[in-house]
């Protein structure tokens, strides 16, 4: 099946004047099939929010440099006009935020933050778009609908507000959503509900999903492939089952191996990833390259400081790293 | 909201006690008097104490308050030490000349500077933007009755192109209705006379917007920028709308809130801005009447012109609020 979104070689640097660039993506390259959910999984600054900014093109207009290509159905977005590209963004793709509160104008009616999406790209009009924007809110499951689209989003729980963004997000059935640590900002049940939601419509609509996330427990629930990003690199990249199965990156190994299992021994101490990835950001490869994780990598090699590791295909995995996990460590 | 305009009013009472408080007690502090000010040089002791007993100052403070007080509520605050007359009438009678020129230089700082402050966010950073923050700069720091002279000499004195002084020309022989002399002339339908009011307004309204256009300009562009970067404006762009759209329902309306709240504030300070305008372009309102009681301190007319200016502030400040709660549905609830 041909890819829906290509993402290859994208590279985000954020310049300033009179400071060297920093670069947040390096060379990002994955692909998203139609009605499929890819997950892009790393820790704080890893680059995954800054990726999916950049393929909506909302980075802030100024202060960045993108450079590689964004296709969508073949169509290379960062080539498209602004003009053209508001007229895709909201139908054709969408997104939905992390944080649902400040994610929504805290002064309209939610109802209108629903109805200007469809007045904008499905030409409704007003009576039209607020009939159609109850049935919206009610099918993300808030109740009574046509009372709500004249509430404010103070007026609504936390997890009522995520779904009303969801509403407005899959309002003009996008191809591609794509979701922004969605969960977040809710507490645990809410969390679970709003995933079980979003894998529902999703599954309806036939809306492909890129789900953007540090939780490797949502990974688990929901996603059909894995891209782990570290330091703005794809260092890892499997389908879930195998991810979970062996994970081979010492990064991936380690976040793995970071989570409390159930059918773990009891009393069973956790491992941790030593150091953070804040230790050494804004990552600049010395001369020569090299591997970002090697200051907190457990199977660091005098070659990961000196020449950045390759990124390696088998089948549908993609690894990258000169000293993998075998896959019988993995595995346990 | 009807409870909550009049829980604002009630709570207006105490704060009006509480200054006049503050104020009879800072003035009866003051050296020197209204005795001595109205003798000037032929002031002697025994003259001085004799004109105290004929204005009851000769009495302990405490007793003049209460004295103040009980004919405060009935309306009457005293005669004025200059004058004779009563202060009542003399407000009464300067009042629409600063109500007309404070609402000019509002309309002018609002008008422009929100605009101004707005089109400076859009374009951060580029030339236009450094002009508009270094033009706010100086607008703030130049002293009113500096660039009061200034404008006069200028555009009045070397080009001819507005009168000087004073709110009307000589030779017009306006009908007076309301005191507002550009309303007046509307009214009456001598347009005449309200062109020529209109012309008297420009320069000492330019002179007395200066700094709340500044302070407006200042602080719509710090708001907007400050809502361009919010994530729900983030929001609004990732449904594809147009600028126009995100410009006005998403940044804009965010936006005037601290802007209104700024307009309130700088409303309230306009009196003192009015006491030097009106000083340099000779206009005759409520500014003058104060600048002349300090000067001979006119204990009566201080205490009345100093309380209106508070009771103004405080009413100001509560439209300002009620503007908050038509803006913020947020604050509507409570």
């Amino acid at each position: 099946m041909t890819a829906l979104l290509e993402v290859e070689d994208l590279r985000v640097a954020f310049t300033r004047r009179g400071e060297p660039d920093t670069v947040a993506v390096d060379g990002v390259s994955f692909d998203v099939k139609p009605g499929e959910i890819v997950g892009l999984v790393g820790e704080s600054g890893c680059g995954k929010s800054v990726t999916s900014l950049a393929v909506m093109r909302l980075l802030p207009e100024r202060g960045n440099r993108v450079t590689g290509s964004i296709r969508m159905d073949g169509e290379d977005l960062l080539a498209l006009s602004d003009s053209a590209m508001r007229e895709r963004r909201g139908r054709d793709l969408s997104m939905i935020f992390q944080d649902p509160l400040s994610s929504l104008n805290p002064v309209i009616p939610v109802g209108l933050q629903v109805t200007e999406v469809l007045t904008r790209h499905r030409g409704m009009k007003k009576h039209a778009a607020r009939r159609e924007a109850a049935e919206l809110l009610d099918r993300v499951g808030i109740p009574d609908p046509t009372r709500r689209l004249d509430s404010y989003p103070h007026q609504m729980s936390g997890g009522m507000r995520q779904r009303a963004l969801i509403a407005i997000a899959l309002a003009c059935t996008p191809r591609l959503l794509i979701a922004d640590e969605p969960t977040t900002a809710l507490d645990v049940t809410i969390q679970a509900q709003i995933l079980d939601l979003l894998e529902q419509l999703v599954a309806e609509t036939g809306t492909a999903l890129v789900m953007i996330t540090h939780d490797l427990g949502v990974v688990a629930g929901l996603c059909d492939r894995v891209n782990v990003l570290y330091a703005g690199r794809i260092v890892e990249r499997a389908d879930r089952h195998e991810l979970f199965r062996a994970p081979r990156h010492p990064y991936t190994h380690g976040l793995l191996g970071s989570i409390p299992r159930l059918d773990g021994p009891p009393g069973e101490e956790l491992a941790a990833i030593r150091g953070s990835v804040n230790d050494n950001l804004p990552w600049a490869a010395p001369e020569g390259g090299a591997c970002a994780f090697t200051p907190r990598c457990p199977r660091a090699l005098d070659v990961c400081g000196e020449v950045t590791p390759l990124a390696e295909r088998a089948g549908t995995r993609l690894l990258r790293c000169h000293n993998p996990v075998p896959v019988a460590e993995g595995a346990a | 909201m009807l409870r909550f305009i009049v829980r604002r009013l009630i709570q207006v009472v105490p704060t009006l006690l509480l200054l006049s408080l503050l104020l009879f007690a800072w003035l009866r502090s003051l050296p020197g008097g209204p005795a001595a000010a109205l003798l000037g040089d032929k002031a002697t002791p025994e003259k001085i104490a004799q004109l105290n007993t004929v204005l009851g100052l000769d009495q302990p403070v405490p007793v003049q308050y209460v004295r103040f007080l009980g004919r405060a509520v009935t309306g009457d605050f005293g005669n004025s030490l200059i004058t004779g007359e009563p202060v009542t009438t003399e407000i009464a009678r300067a009042l629409p000349a600063t109500i007309e020129l404070s609402i000019a230089a509002l309309l002018l700082a609002v008008l422009l500077g929100i605009p101004l402050g707005y089109v400076a966010a859009r374009y951060r950073g580029r030339p236009l933007d450094t002009t508009t923050v270094i033009a706010t700069l100086v607008g703030v720091a130049v002293p009113v009755f500096f660039l009061g002279y200034l404008l006069k000499q200028f555009f009045a004195v070397d080009l001819g192109w507005f009168p000087p002084s004073g709110r009307q020309a000589v030779g017009i022989d306006a009908t007076h209705v309301t005191g507002f002399a550009v309303l007046d002339g509307l009214l009456t339908r001598e347009f005449d006379a309200s062109w020529d009011a209109l012309v008297h307004l420009v320069l000492p309204a330019i002179a007395l917007a200066t700094i709340p256009l500044a302070v407006i300009v200042r602080i719509t562009r710090a708001s907007v920028l400050d809502v361009m970067g919010s994530d729900f404006v983030r929001t609004a762009n990732s449904k594809g709308l147009a600028p126009r759209i995100v410009r006005e329902r998403h940044v804009l309306r965010n936006a005037l809130l601290p802007v209104s709240t700024t307009i309130g504030l700088q409303t309230g300070l306009l009196l003192a801005g009015a006491v030097l305008t009106e000083k340099v372009f000779v206009w005759g309102g409520l500014g003058t009447l104060l600048a002349q009681a300090i000067e001979r301190r006119d204990y009566p007319r201080l205490q009345a012109v100093v309380l209106l200016g508070a009771l103004v502030y405080v009413i100001v400040n509560l439209l300002v609020d009620l503007s908050y709660a038509i803006i913020d549905p947020r604050v509507r609830v409570r």
